[in-house]
């Protein structure tokens, strides 16, 4: 199942920018955050929770962590914060791999 | 010697008044964002969307002015920087394509803004449910449309959204309601001390009439919201309004029960914060200036309490003025007089507020929601799980954080803080503020070595 895009087709194409998704190619805008450019592109989870559930980008200013994806090798990256780069991989990630946490959790 | 007079954090309303301000004063400051351009939320973007978006409206062309007043002598900006300490003896720790700086200075202005209020119930997790905030940083950053969303909640951004996606050509299927006529009536008892904010209400009355006009279907007094997938990945969103059961199936639900102060960075500076019944949201205590109980440190904008982005740019330069103040940069009375003009915009833009308040309060069944709704998003602990805590003999939301691991991923508790603190208090414990600590973001375990070694060198 691969839901279209949740968005409408944006009509002021304005450059692209040439990326991969778990290997396939992916296109994007110039500008875009990398969390834009996946809920442009398909209705589809970009991320499984910690038990394995689907899930979007979903507050797009930083607070959630929902949109947390693989970038250039980089695992737990916030999509939502980060610009879309030519060239860029974006691998889904399952979980949450390791990542500084906060000394009030010990 | 320091590294800057002051630190702004966050470039929204307040903090690009305060910068404009304090420069103007004479003071060199240093501005950090996070987001990759300047704006905040209101006015995401605005520097760079120019004309191509007027769905956006005259109120987000207006914070233009703002933006081109950042480039002024004395203003450093710089984007994309996340700030994840602040330390006493005002040290600001930031983070930038995952190298981390420590910059100094005598001040620090917190200006970091709101976040939506989490919204939980049975379903909210899923892909095509979002907060009705986010979408519309979508619109503003991306020139991103909701197809044929459903807006359900309450409050006034939930209007001013659908009236730019009506503007925009792409109007939302319905507007599901939780307000009710009760809670108007209520609230009308402040309408006389709102009058000095009339044009305001007017803004807000004509966005119901837009929606009207539109013609798209309203259901009010909406409550038991429920959230299910469908084969083809839509979402099928029930509710009840007016003892009637409604379904109704959209591709992106959209959510939205206001916004509260984002308190992580001033909990985890050390500031001191209280409980917020009006707006049931914890915010930290400022004196008229926007100062707290922590030395060096002010807080301006909607971080110290909600009160919209007028409010924030009047809180911004008062708070600016002060630091100018305690800079030797301005006398007493100089300050005094400069702010009158900005106090009287702050309290004008208050006027509302009350109001406000009254008339969209968040219901119970997301303050604290029951069953297996999922309360923290990151680690998946539900309402159940908590209550469960509760009855266990947890006390508090310390206790409550260790006996389930709610609030212990990456968001911090950003998402769950509120929630788990409705169901205290529905539990009958009085909750206390929940800590925050630094880092306040999560930084790499190799950005966290880069910068120890730098400490290290340094002092
Ligand atoms: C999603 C959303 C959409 C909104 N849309 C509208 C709207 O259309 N109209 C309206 O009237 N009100 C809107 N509001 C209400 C909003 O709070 C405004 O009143 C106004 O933007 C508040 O201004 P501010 O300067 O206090 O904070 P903000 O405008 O929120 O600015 C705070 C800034 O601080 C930055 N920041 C926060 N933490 C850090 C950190 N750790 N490091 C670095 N930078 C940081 C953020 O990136 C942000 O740019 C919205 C709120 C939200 C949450
Ligand atoms: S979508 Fe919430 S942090 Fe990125």
């Amino acid at each position: 199942m691969k839901p279209a895009s949740r968005f409408l087709t944006r009509p002021d194409q304005v450059g692209v920018v040439h990326m991969t998704l778990d290997g396939e190619a992916l296109t994007a805008r110039p500008g875009d955050t990398v969390a834009a450019a996946l809920l442009a592109h398909s209705g589809a989870a970009s991320r499984q929770s910690v038990n394995g559930s689907s899930r979007t980008a979903f507050c797009m200013m930083g607070v959630c962590f929902d949109c947390l994806i693989e970038v250039d090798g980089q695992p737990n990256t916030q999509g939502c914060m980060t610009l879309v780069r030519d060239g860029m991989a974006l691998r889904r990630q399952r979980g949450l791999r390791d990542i500084a946490r906060s000394d009030a959790d010990a | 010697m320091r590294d800057a007079d002051l630190i702004i954090i966050g470039a929204g309303p307040a903090g690009m008044a305060a910068a404009a301000t304090a420069a103007e004063g004479g003071a060199q400051l240093l501005l950090l964002d996070e987001q990759p351009r300047a704006g905040g939320q209101i006015y995401r973007d605005v520097g760079v969307n120019g004309d191509t978006r007027p769905f956006l409206g005259k109120d987000y062309a207006a914070g233009r002015p703002l933006v081109g007043a950042l480039d002024a002598p004395g203003i450093t900006a710089e984007f994309g920087a996340t700030v994840w300490r602040i330390e006493t003896g005002r040290r600001v720790v930031w983070s930038r394509d995952g190298i981390s700086q420590v910059t100094t200075a005598h001040h620090v202005l917190l200006a970091g803004g709101a976040q939506e209020r989490p919204v939980p119930f049975p379903g909210w997790t899923l892909p095509g449910v979002m907060p009705a905030g986010a979408a519309q940083i979508l619109m503003k950053s991306a020139g991103l449309l909701p197809r044929d969303a459903v807006l359900a909640g309450s409050g006034p951004l939930l209007y001013l959204i659908a009236a730019q996606l009506i503007d925009a050509g792409a109007p939302p299927r319905a507007l599901v309601e939780t307000q009710t006529a009760g809670m108007m009536l209520g609230a009308s008892r402040h309408l006389p001390r709102t009058l000095r904010a009339a044009p305001t209400l007017f803004k807000g009355l004509a966005l119901i009439r837009k929606i009207r006009a539109a013609g798209v279907a309203r259901h009010t007094g909406a409550s038991g919201f429920k959230a299910v997938a469908t084969e083809n990945g839509d979402i099928e969103f029930g509710f009840t309004a007016k003892g009637r059961a409604h379904r109704l199936v959209t591709p992106l639900l959209l959510t939205h029960q206001g916004v509260v102060p984002a308190t992580h960075m001033s909990r985890a500076a050390g500031v001191a914060h209280d409980w917020c019944e009006a707006q049931q949201s914890f915010r930290p205590k400022t004196d008229t200036w926007g100062g707290t109980d922590a030395p060096g440190l002010h807080i301006a904008g909607d971080g110290a309490g909600i009160g919209g982005a007028e409010a924030a740019q009047a809180a911004g330069r008062l708070a600016a003025l002060d630091i100018l103040h305690r800079l030797d940069l301005l006398g007493e009375e100089a300050r005094d007089q400069k702010a009158a003009a900005d106090r009287a915009a702050l309290d004008r833009a208050l006027a509302i507020r009350p109001f406000l308040d009254a008339a969209y309060p968040p219901p119970r069944e997301f303050l604290a929601p029951e069953g297996d709704t999922i309360v923290c998003r990151c680690e998946e602990i539900t309402a159940t799980d908590i209550r469960r805590s509760l009855d266990e003999g947890a006390n508090g939301p310390r206790q409550v954080k260790t006996a389930t691991r709610a609030g212990m991923g990456p968001c911090q508790g950003r998402m769950c803080d509120l929630t788990v603190r409705g169901i205290l208090a529905a539990c009958g414990t009085p909750p206390s503020t929940p800590r925050a600590r630094s880092p306040i973001k999560p930084v790499k375990l190799g950005e966290l070595a880069a910068l120890a070694s730098y400490q290290e060198t340094s002092t």
